[in-house]
């Protein structure tokens, strides 16, 4: 089987976010990026996979800028076996990315793909679901726990009501949770092999697509803040102060 | 056009955000009809039928449809919407799975957790976890749009009459095989829509240490929520995870124990109208959000907090 991972580039999660005075987004310049932190989580369980005998080949992908690239390095420096970089300008809304990925797709012909369930940045979740929905395949979204039995996989998916277990032919398409396994860090040997495996450069605007946006982000602000809190001394005055002057027990 | 909702359900009622989710899709035109999609579920299309804002209910049914698989139901979804102008459901798991499907099929960019109704193109949405509000305009033809439910009101659930007409189903999707569900059933309120949430963290130190905060929770009629950090160490299981990837809530009181905040905590609370914590680091960014902090050993200031509410007279459910 070949498995095709999505990752994406995005402020670190531990990063307290700032908005640009202008109103225009956030400020990115000079702010420490990594991998969308459930990408990693999608990394790991192909070469996971793989490690079992179960996958022939793992293929890291992000479209994305310049820098972008930094997280497929960082793929194939956990054991996916070569990378592709689409190169784009500025950030695309997850239906341009869905079909970006969907032609990458038509060439590689993977059996799998996975990625995580939702990036950190816009929280948008949907480039999987879309994904699946161009191709026609079945979608496994926010797994906590997958089973490669054949030519199916036994997914275990985290929901508001408890989990869900379902079982999709392939190929699918599998978006995966923080839950799903205890993503590795690389090794200095692999950080060091990892820059002799390939990565193919390909110009989105060779594609074929059209990635042209249809959301116009017309103004990012700031949530409005909350007043200052008070700390109390012991549990009776939290009680005190619960009932008789916030009136909420 | 009218807008199209799509209904949440068990096959047996209505699930509680459908109502938050008609607010929001009346707020975006007052003709809103709702698709119900499932098995067997005549008392949830009833109660759909009877809520005010809506004006038409949409009945599909069939065998392939009971377990709410996206795959069945984004193509009826897909081919009702030539009629519509925008198709809304909650962002929760159910629409989570659902709508982007819906949206790729359309050629449609999708608008994710909405908070508020600017117009019938513009929306506001939190990003990166509710740090930054972005206001979004859509120029697609049709829209659609998933909403947080707990930043709109439920509708009334009585008084409306709205005609119920059947649909066609579609044909079945036969690469994806339901297997099994297991929710976990509780006496408590649902976390989504409890008036009190006690929640726990990485403090707590065990799943056994929770007992001390169901009794607390029992005493108040609260539901019981926890942090990522407690999930993942196997304390308490996930659908009582509040947070970014987890569940959004905003209670009358939100009272965290041995939760350190977060960011990807705070995004799932700190809309809540008061906030407690609780904990023993005085520096934990909780405290940054808390109305009312207390700097204490949880396993001290639980029972005493247990023992004070034991002495108050009334407790408000």
């Amino acid at each position: 089987m070949k498995i095709l991972v999505a990752v994406k580039r995005v402020i670190d999660y531990n990063v307290q976010i700032r908005v640009k005075e202008d109103g225009t987004g956030v400020v990115t310049d000079n702010v420490k990026m990594s991998t969308n932190p459930p990408d990693d989580n999608a990394i790991e369980e192909a070469v996971k996979i793989k490690e079992a005998g179960k996958a022939k080949e793992v293929v890291a992908i992000t479209v994305g800028e310049e820098k972008a690239q930094e997280t497929v390095r960082k793929a194939l420096a956990v054991g996916a076996d070569r990378g592709i970089h689409v190169k784009v300008d500025g950030t695309l809304e997850p239906l341009a990315v869905s079909k970006i990925l969907q032609k990458i797709v038509d060439k590689e012909k993977p059996d799998l793909v996975f990625m995580g369930k939702q990036a950190i940045d816009d929280d948008c979740n949907q480039t999987g679901q879309m994904l699946s929905a161009l191709l026609n395949w079945p979608q496994a979204t926010f797994a906590s726990k997958i089973d490669v039995k054949d030519n199916k996989l036994e997914v275990t998916r985290e929901i508001d009501e408890g989990l869900e277990t379902i079982e999709i032919n392939v190929p699918a398409i599998v978006t995966c949770d923080l839950r799903l396994n205890e993503p590795r860090y690389a090794s200095l040997p692999n950080i060091m092999k990892a820059k002799k495996k390939p990565i193919e450069e390909i110009a989105a605007s060779d594609l074929g697509v059209d990635v042209s946006p249809r959301l116009e982000q017309l103004k990012v602000e700031e949530p409005p803040k909350r007043k200052a809190g008070i700390k109390v001394a012991n549990v009776a005055e939290l009680v005190q102060k619960l009932k008789n002057e916030a009136k909420v027990i | 056009m009218a807008v199209l909702l799509i209904a949440e359900h068990n096959n047996k009622e209505l699930r509680p955000f459908t109502l938050n989710a008609a607010t929001a899709a009346s707020q975006i035109d007052s003709d809103v009809h709702a698709v119900i999609i499932g098995q067997n579920f005549a008392e949830a299309a009833k109660q759909l039928s009877e809520l005010p804002v809506v004006k038409k209910v949409l009945s599909v049914e069939g065998a392939h449809y009971e377990n709410f698989t996206a795959e069945n139901f984004a193509p009826v979804i897909v081919k009702l919407a030539e009629n519509y102008s925008h198709i809304v459901c909650s962002a929760n798991t159910f629409g989570k799975n659902l709508m982007p499907r819906i949206a790729a099929h359309l050629d449609t960019s999708q608008v994710s957790d909405i908070i508020k109704v600017i117009s019938p193109d513009t929306f506001l949405r939190p990003i990166y976890a509710g740090n930054a509000f972005a206001t979004i305009k859509s120029n697609d033809a049709k829209k659609c749009v998933t909403i947080r439910p707990t930043s709109f009101d439920p509708c009334e659930s009585t008084g409306g009459s709205a005609a119920i007409e059947k649909v066609d189903a579609s044909e079945e999707f036969s690469n994806t095989k339901f297997i099994k569900r297991e929710e976990i059933k509780s006496d408590r309120p649902e976390l989504g829509t409890a008036r009190i949430v006690v929640s726990g963290g990485r403090g707590m130190q065990s799943g056994d240490n929770f007992k001390l905060i169901t009794e607390i929770a029992d005493k108040l009629g609260a539901a019981i929520g926890a942090s990522r950090a407690a999930v993942d160490a196997g304390y308490i299981s996930n659908d009582h995870q509040v947070g970014q990837t987890g569940k959004v809530v905003v209670p009358d009181l939100y009272i965290a124990v041995g939760i350190s905040g977060a960011i990807q905590h705070l995004a799932g609370m700190k809309e809540s109208k008061v906030i407690v914590a609780i904990n023993k680091d005085g520096e934990a960014p909780i405290f940054s959000v808390a109305d009312y902090g207390l700097e204490a050993d949880l396993f001290e200031a639980l029972p005493q907090f247990m023992e004070e509410l034991n002495k108050l007279n009334t407790i408000q459910k």
